[in-house]
């Protein structure tokens, strides 16, 4: 929304430069985003000083010696006869464009050379004043911009509007709000002071009405509650006057002619929509307010023709569409320069209908912003008369008619507010009188009820004051926010437990952080195809951002792998990543499952390098297995954490307990040939819960119960104070015989006085049959109480060798 | 012991000792390894000859022969090895410079806008805020219906949805887990839920799709808008500094009011204006607002008995300014040269 300062004063009279309006409409009622200089055409004007002037022999001029901050001070002649040495004076450097449209340059002036121009307000076009230079009352240091010392012209302020505050989106309702914070009165701008009464009475009608020549009938007034019409005769269409141009395009807008810009300024000053139709182009004298239908259509202002459907309400005439209610009218009927009977509509459109019609429309304009969020709907009746009123002074016309179908709002419900409760909210004590001082300041009629309480009537145009604590806001932001104490006090502990997911996810991240992994947080729509997902089970976005990839990813690994192309491209082949984030698989028409995922993915050097070796080693299969352990580890503390071989291209599945967390793989990206193997690993972390807590407006706060910690606490274990006894067994393998097979006949037949069983060593090749390997691995033994006995040791020996040979045909290793 | 015992450990020691002399890569890692195999105190192979006096008297000479040749192949290789490594090493003793680097170590990093996320929530945590979670695909009732969205009104434009079908969206704000949260747990209730949320934003330099949020809620008997004003400003001198001036501006959310937004001053220009804060002296750092009745109502609490307030914060806009970073999509990327900036 943009507001002009001089306008904004001639509202109300504050008497504040731009700057504090911008402060005062921040502070206490919305935030001023833009705040603009309209006279950017001075933008490059400096302040300077004169320190030297000597008169040009048998001339008018002088020449001079000025300092315009920029460090060096420059030779300026000068043909004003009040040149002073120490005052300043604005002042155009070679090569500043003057107002007028001609360039400063440096030149020779009877052998003087002139680096600028000190400047009249003539020049600046600041007035007629041209007797002198333009001697300047600051003491701003020379180099400051003009615009700084002397605010010239008007400043257009741009206020961020809320959809709550549709009152604000119009000079008055601005200037209501500074009336309120300053004092001042409201009072009819000027421009509108000297408008002769329409002199003509208003017919009324609820729902139709006519006079000669034009009959107006709305369908249903729940689509348009009011709709006025005047008729303007006699009219001359042509050029707006200096302060109705200087209206328009202080907003931003574009000067089109006396009668649109009359209209423009109407909905800018009071917030009131208006539009004017060409009276001899409205078929039949006839306006209806209806919905449109299925096979019309209209051509709209801007040229482009729209198809019409039930959905959308237009105004028609005998036969057909001739504009869509309150977003824009119709090309047909246009004002044009041949005008000189005009239609003015000033209505009242219910803004779920103006909503949907602009929507249909695909076209949003200043008129159905403001009625899709609510004028002032007793304006109405005032705003028609006034807008006649304009067009006939500014055209020479004279009003013939007004005509108002619709009934008069239905009066505002009451609200109270307790000043009790206005303290116990803003955690402040606030008089009654201030409160009702506040609250009438801004049109809030206030009377007074039980216990000190206010019965408050909200003004017609503040539609979003429907609670007593929307009341509270208005005293709070009135009165000020920066008022209200700044004191930390005690508060009582809060009932609710971190959620468990956080607790992991700091975890795991710092896990990985110290495996010298890197944090992403990636978007996570992907295309879906990876990993043979099933169709049913992906995630679709109904209205996704790119066609290419409107489903929600089934898996972090695949985001990472997308990642990890993305460094590629890029010549990044050392590539270390991770994330910890959501997962949705579809389960029909209930909301996805949702999981928090961890996954890692490492492809190319394990380490940095080092001068000890010619080339680090690249991350392997095995790198990725200890990943997926010490990961596993820190997400599922206390559990035991084991890793499955599973079938490709799965290489392990992760298991916490007997629950399966995830996986490890390697990865198959598009990569370069120059690329080192990628590994990933993902774990599920745990669902987070979209099951509704309660139904609407109830709670569920009887099932609460308390979290203990999930993991049991390590016991501790008696230090060993006997000896331990070790040996190692190399033993041949048949190839389909698994480690992990041999392994578990170890520890199982070995029994509790097994302390370590370490695979050391891995063979193929010279003295090793084929069709098998051969592993070694070392056993410890350790009894609590006493030495281990060679003859219990060699037993145990003897069993395992047995054993091994009897289950899975492994033999030891003899040199 | 028995002989084939006493063989086997023999044999094992033989298969592996020539790879383990092989892999000593200069003399200090030899003298290890020599140590290892056949050193006095522990090596491998006098453990094996203590066992050599357990045997029986007729096995003992077989069982010496063995060791015997066992220990001169391992000293041959040995030796062997040693003169190699003579060869290569260098001849000054005070070759060995200290100077060099450090055997190298990946670092890893903790993402930007994560950093953001520990350093508000430690300051909270100090204020005796827990950790609420809540789901990304949302029912619209929790995003939108309980938090006090007309239906089909321009306050529903300022969130721009994605859909996914049957009243169902991705959430377009943290705000969701107040209701959720307040709906489980009884008064008194002090969160903060960080997560991700999503807007029908095409990706551009100050805009994404998908972004970090962190909400904060606040509900018990007593508590006020001044509560939520010095709170608040205590947040932004902790986490910006002890002298930072903070300014509350009224501004409108459906679910809180009266709602405000939170500015701090200008750290760059020190509040006189300058093209970082668009000339205004203060930077946007969170929205605020005492919870609505119709939220609390939503949860199914006495809105005349509790009251509370809420702030939501972007740490991605924290996280760009603090680093000077010129676009939101780097943070998307995972870019490892990005990534690395950050290591620690
Ligand atoms: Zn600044």
């Amino acid at each position: 929304m943009n507001l002009s300062h001089e306008w904004l004063a001639r509202f109300v009279p504050h008497g504040r430069d731009a700057a504090a309006v911008r402060h005062l409409i921040t502070a206490h009622v919305a935030t001023v985003e833009g705040f603009e200089r309209l006279r950017a055409d001075l933008s490059s004007f400096v302040v300077a000083r004169v320190v030297e002037s000597e008169k040009i022999p048998d001339t008018k001029l002088s020449w001079n010696k000025v300092d315009d901050g920029s460090g060096t001070v420059l030779e300026v002649v000068c043909g004003a006869p009040n040149v002073t040495v120490g005052a300043t004076y604005p002042f155009a450097r070679a090569g500043t464009m003057m107002p007028a449209g001609f360039t400063i340059e440096k030149k020779k002036i009877r052998g003087f050379t002139s680096n600028g121009m000190l400047c009249s307000a003539r020049e600046l076009g600041l007035g007629e004043e041209h007797d002198g230079i333009l001697a300047l009352e600051t003491s701003a240091a020379p180099g400051t911009a003009l615009l700084d010392v002397l605010p010239l012209g008007d400043v257009r302020l741009t206020v961020d509007v809320l959809p709550n505050r549709p009152d604000l989106l119009s000079h008055l309702g601005v200037a209501r709000e500074i009336s309120a914070l300053t004092g001042t009165a409201l009072q009819r701008p000027a421009e509108l002071t000297a408008l002769a009464s329409v002199g003509v009475v208003p017919v009324r009608g609820e729902d139709r009405v006519q006079v000669a020549g034009l009959s107006v009938r709305i369908d249903d007034v729940g689509d348009c509650p009011q709709y006025g019409a005047a008729i303007v005769t006699g009219l001359t269409v042509g050029p707006s006057p200096d302060w109705l141009r200087a209206c328009v395009e202080a907003v931003g807008g574009r000067s089109i002619n006396n009668i649109v810009d009359a209209t423009n300024y109407l909905l800018h000053g009071f917030g009131q929509p208006m539009h004017a139709f060409d009276a001899t182009k409205i078929g039949g004298g006839t306006i209806v307010v209806r919905r449109g239908r299925a096979g019309e259509t209209l051509v709209t202002l801007d040229g482009t023709e729209r198809r019409l459907d039930a959905t959308m309400l237009v105004i028609a005439d005998a036969t057909a569409p001739i504009a869509l209610a309150g977003v824009i009218g119709g090309r047909a009927s246009e004002v044009t320069s041949a005008t000189t009977t005009v239609v003015l509509e000033v209505a009242l459109f219910a803004p779920g209908v103006v909503r949907a019609t602009r929507r249909r429309a695909g076209l949003s304009t200043d008129a159905s912003y403001r009625f899709e969020r609510g004028i002032d709907p007793a304006a109405v009746a005032e705003q028609l008369a006034l807008g006649a009123a304009l067009l006939a002074h500014l055209g020479g016309g004279r009003v013939d008619a007004l005509l108002h179908a619709g009934a008069a709002p239905s009066a505002r419900a009451t609200v109270r507010v307790r000043p009790a409760r206005v303290a116990l909210v803003l955690g402040e004590t606030i008089g009654g009188d201030e409160i009702l001082r506040l609250l009438e300041s801004l049109g809030f009629a206030c009377a007074p009820g039980a216990d000190g309480a206010f019965d408050v009537t909200p003004p017609s145009w503040r539609h979003d004051v429907t609670r007593e604590v929307d009341l509270i806001e208005e005293v709070a932001r009135l009165r000020g926010f920066d008022r209200l104490p700044d004191v930390l006090k005690g508060v009582r502990p809060g009932t609710v437990p971190d959620h468990p997911l956080f607790a992991t996810y700091r975890r795991v991240r710092d896990a990985l952080v110290a495996e010298g992994l890197h944090e992403v947080r990636p978007l996570p729509f992907t295309s879906g195809h990876p990993a043979g997902a099933a169709a049913a089970e992906l995630v679709r976005v109904m209205n996704p951002l790119a066609d290419d990839e409107p489903f929600l990813r089934r898996s972090v690994l695949d985001t990472l792998a997308r990642r990890a192309e993305f460094n590629l491209n890029r010549m990044q082949g050392d590539v270390r990543l991770f994330e910890v984030g959501t997962t949705f698989v579809a389960r029909g028409t209930a909301l996805p499952l949702e999981a928090q995922h961890v996954g890692l993915l490492v492809m190319g050097a394990r380490r940095p390098v080092h001068f000890s070796e010619a080339q680090p080693p690249a991350f392997d299969a095995w790198d990725a297995k200890a990943l997926a352990s010490t990961l596993a580890t820190a997400a599922f503390p206390g559990a035991e954490i084991t890793l499955v071989p599973a079938a490709t291209p799965v290489l392990w599945q992760v298991r916490a307990g007997e629950i399966v967390v995830g996986e490890v793989r390697q990865l198959t990206l598009d990569a370069p040939v120059w690329a080192k193997p990628a590994f990933g690993v993902e774990l599920v972390l745990g669902e987070v819960s979209s099951t509704p807590i309660a139904a609407p407006g109830h709670h569920a706060h009887g099932t609460v119960t308390s979290r203990s910690r999930a993991d049991a606490p390590v016991r501790y274990r008696a230090l060993p104070v006997t000896p331990a006894a070790e040996f190692d067994l190399a033993l041949l393998v048949p190839d389909a015989v698994a480690a992990s097979q041999v392994e578990e006949v170890l520890r199982s037949v070995s029994g509790p006085q097994l302390e370590r069983c370490e695979l050391f060593d891995e063979f193929r090749g010279a003295g090793v049959p084929v069709g098998t390997r051969s592993l070694a691995w070392r056993l410890t033994f350790r009894h609590p109480e006493r030495t281990l006995r060679e003859k219990e040791i060699e037993g145990r020996r003897t069993l395992l060798l047995k054993t091994l040979e009897a289950q899975l045909g492994v033999r030891p290793r003899t040199a | 012991m028995s002989l084939p015992a006493f063989i086997a450990a023999l044999d094992l020691l033989a298969a592996d000792a020539p790879a383990r002399i092989g892999a000593a890569v200069d003399l200090e890692a030899w003298t290890e390894v020599r140590n290892a195999l056949v050193g006095r105190q522990s090596g491998r192979l006098t453990d094996i000859m203590a066992g050599l006096g357990a045997l029986a008297k007729e096995d003992r000479r077989e069982a010496g022969q063995r060791a015997n040749s066992v220990k001169v192949a391992i000293e041959e290789a040995l030796a062997h090895r040693h003169a190699e490594l003579a060869a290569a090493a260098p001849k000054s003793g005070s070759s060995f410079d200290l100077s060099m680097p450090a055997r190298g170590r990946w670092k890893g990093a903790v993402h930007p806008v994560s950093l953001v996320i520990d350093e508000v929530i430690e300051i909270f945590r100090e204020l005796g805020f827990t950790i609420a979670l809540g789901p990304e695909a949302e029912h619209a009732w929790y995003n939108f219906g309980a938090l006090n969205f007309p239906d089909d009104h321009p306050a529903m434009d300022l969130h721009d949805t994605l859909y996914l079908g049957d009243g169902q969206v991705l959430r377009t704000h943290t705000s969701p887990v107040q209701v959720r949260t307040l709906q489980q747990y009884p008064p008194p209730v002090r969160v903060l839920a960080p997560g991700n949320v999503y807007r029908r934003d095409f990706f551009d330099p100050s805009h994404a799709p998908m972004f970090a949020q962190i909400e904060g809620l606040v509900v018990d008997e007593g508590v006020s808008f001044a509560d939520l004003k010095a709170t608040l400003s205590h947040f932004a001198r902790r986490f910006f500094g002890s002298t930072t001036q903070t300014r509350f501006r009224p501004s409108y959310f459906p679910f809180t009011e009266p709602s405000a937004e939170m500015d701090v001053q200008c750290g760059v220009c020190s509040g006189s204006g300058c093209s970082v804060c668009k000339q205004s002296g203060w930077i946007e750092i969170l929205g605020a607002g005492m919870v609505h009745p119709a939220v609390l109502e939503a949860a199914g609490l006495d809105s005349e008995r509790f009251t509370g307030w809420a702030f939501g914060m972007g740490p991605a806009r924290t996280a760009i300014s603090r680093h000077g970073i010129p676009d939101i999509r780097i943070l998307y990327d995972a870019d490892v040269r990005f990534l690395d900036q950050f290591t620690r």
